[in-house]
C-alpha cells in the first residue's frame, strides 16, 4: 500500500445530519483487559473482576476511559481515512461497558465549518449503546481535507486550531 | 458557603497550581501504538505503514487519543516501595479529602501537535476545580476537574486532557 492508494473523505462529500457508518463489537474480558494495559491502565477493576464488584459495586470488570477514547478514534477515522486529524474529544461515560455486552458505535455530523485559516472541521457527536441502552455519549471535532490535495495534517501552530 | 470554602486549606491551595511536571519515563514508541490500535481494531495505515505516515503525517506518529498513556508510570520500577500511579493529583485529592474510592466521570481532550516516535513529552496537572459534597448512587462525594497539559521536546503543546472524577465513600464505609 501506498499513500495514493489511500482514500480519505472530503469536506465536499459530507453533510450535517449526515450518520457516521455504525460499527458493532462484541466485548470479551479479553477486549477489556487488552485495552486496559494497551493504554498502560493497571487499576485493578479494569482486569480484576472481584476487585470491581467488591469495591466498586459493579457486576465485572469494565472498559478504561483511554481505551474508550481510542475506540471513538478508530469509529471517527475508519469513517474520514487517515487524512481525518482528531481535534478535540469529549465524552462521558453513563454507564459501563462490560464483557459480553455488544457495543454499537453511532455518530452523526452536527456541524460542518471552516475556521479563518481555512481549516474545515466537522463536528460530531457520538454514541456507544449496548442491546439500546446509551452507555457512553460524546461529542468530537475532526479537521477533514478540503479537497484531495488538502491535508489538515500539514497544518501546526496558528494554522491549528482545535 | 461556597464550594470550595470548607475544603482543607491544603486542598485549596492545590486549585490552580500547576504540579508534579514530569517527563515520560521513554521516547515515544511503536509497540505501544500498535498495542492500542490492536486492541481497539484500528488499521489505519498512518500507524501500520511507514510510507503512509511519511506521505500524510510527515513520520510516524501516535494515534492522538493515546496522549495520556504516555505519562502513566510502569507499575513497578526498581526502587519503587508502593504501587506507582498516574494523576497523582487525583490520589492526592482522594487522600485528603479522605474519599477512599473514586471512578471517572467523562474525559476530553484538546489535542495539538502530534506526538511523533522519539519525542520525549512533559506533562504537568492543574486541578481547576472540586465541587461541594453531595449525594451519589455510589455514595457521598465530590467531583473534581483535572487538567493534565502536555508538551513535546520542542517546547510545543500536543494536547491538554480534562479529567472529571468523582471521589466519594461507599454508604456503608
Amino acid at each position: 500500500m501506498s499513500a495514493a492508494d489511500v482514500a480519505s473523505i472530503t469536506a465536499a462529500q459530507i453533510a450535517e445530519g449526515q450518520p457516521l457508518p455504525s460499527l458493532l463489537h462484541r466485548v470479551s474480558a479479553t477486549t477489556i483487559v487488552l485495552g486496559a494495559l494497551a493504554s498502560r491502565d493497571w487499576r485493578p477493576m479494569h482486569h480484576d473482576k472481584d476487585f470491581a464488584v467488591e469495591r466498586n459495586g459493579v457486576q465485572n470488570i469494565f472498559l478504561n476511559t483511554p481505551n474508550n477514547a481510542a475506540w471513538f478514534e478508530r469509529f471517527i477515522t475508519d469513517w474520514t481515512g487517515p487524512k481525518g486529524r482528531l481535534g478535540r474529544l469529549t465524552f462521558a461515560m453513563k454507564k459501563p461497558v462490560f464483557p459480553g455486552d455488544e457495543m454499537c458505535f453511532s455518530g452523526v455530523v452536527r456541524k460542518l465549518g471552516t475556521d479563518a485559516t481555512g481549516c474545515h472541521w466537522v463536528d460530531l457527536d457520538l454514541a456507544i449503546s449496548v442491546d439500546g441502552e446509551l452507555r457512553t455519549t460524546g461529542r468530537a471535532r475532526v479537521a477533514v481535507p478540503g479537497d484531495i490535495e488538502d491535508n489538515p495534517w500539514t497544518r501546526k501552530g496558528e494554522r491549528w486550531k482545535p | 458557603m461556597s464550594a470550595t470554602q470548607d475544603l482543607p486549606a491544603a486542598v485549596q491551595r492545590m486549585i490552580g497550581t500547576p504540579m508534579y511536571e514530569e517527563q515520560t519515563e521513554f521516547p515515544i514508541e511503536i509497540g505501544y501504538v500498535h498495542n492500542t490500535c490492536a486492541a481497539v481494531q484500528n488499521g489505519n495505515p498512518v500507524f501500520w505503514n511507514p510510507a503512509v505516515a511519511d506521505a500524510i503525517t510527515g513520520g510516524r506518529i501516535a494515534p492522538p487519543t493515546m496522549l495520556s498513556v504516555w505519562f502513566r508510570p510502569h507499575h513497578w520500577a526498581p526502587g519503587a516501595r508502593a504501587e506507582r500511579k498516574a494523576l497523582q493529583t487525583h490520589f492526592d485529592l482522594k487522600d485528603l479529602l479522605d474519599l477512599p474510592e473514586a471512578v471517572a466521570a467523562g474525559n476530553e481532550a484538546v489535542f495539538g501537535e502530534p506526538v511523533r516516535l522519539g519525542d520525549r513529552l512533559t506533562t504537568r496537572q492543574i486541578v481547576r476545580s472540586i465541587g461541594p459534597l453531595k449525594q451519589t448512587k455510589l455514595g457521598n462525594g465530590r467531583f473534581w476537574t483535572i487538567d493534565v497539559e502536555t508538551t513535546n521536546q520542542h517546547g510545543e503543546w500536543v494536547g491538554t486532557e480534562t479529567y472529571n472524577m468523582l471521589g466519594y465513600r461507599r454508604p456503608e464505609q
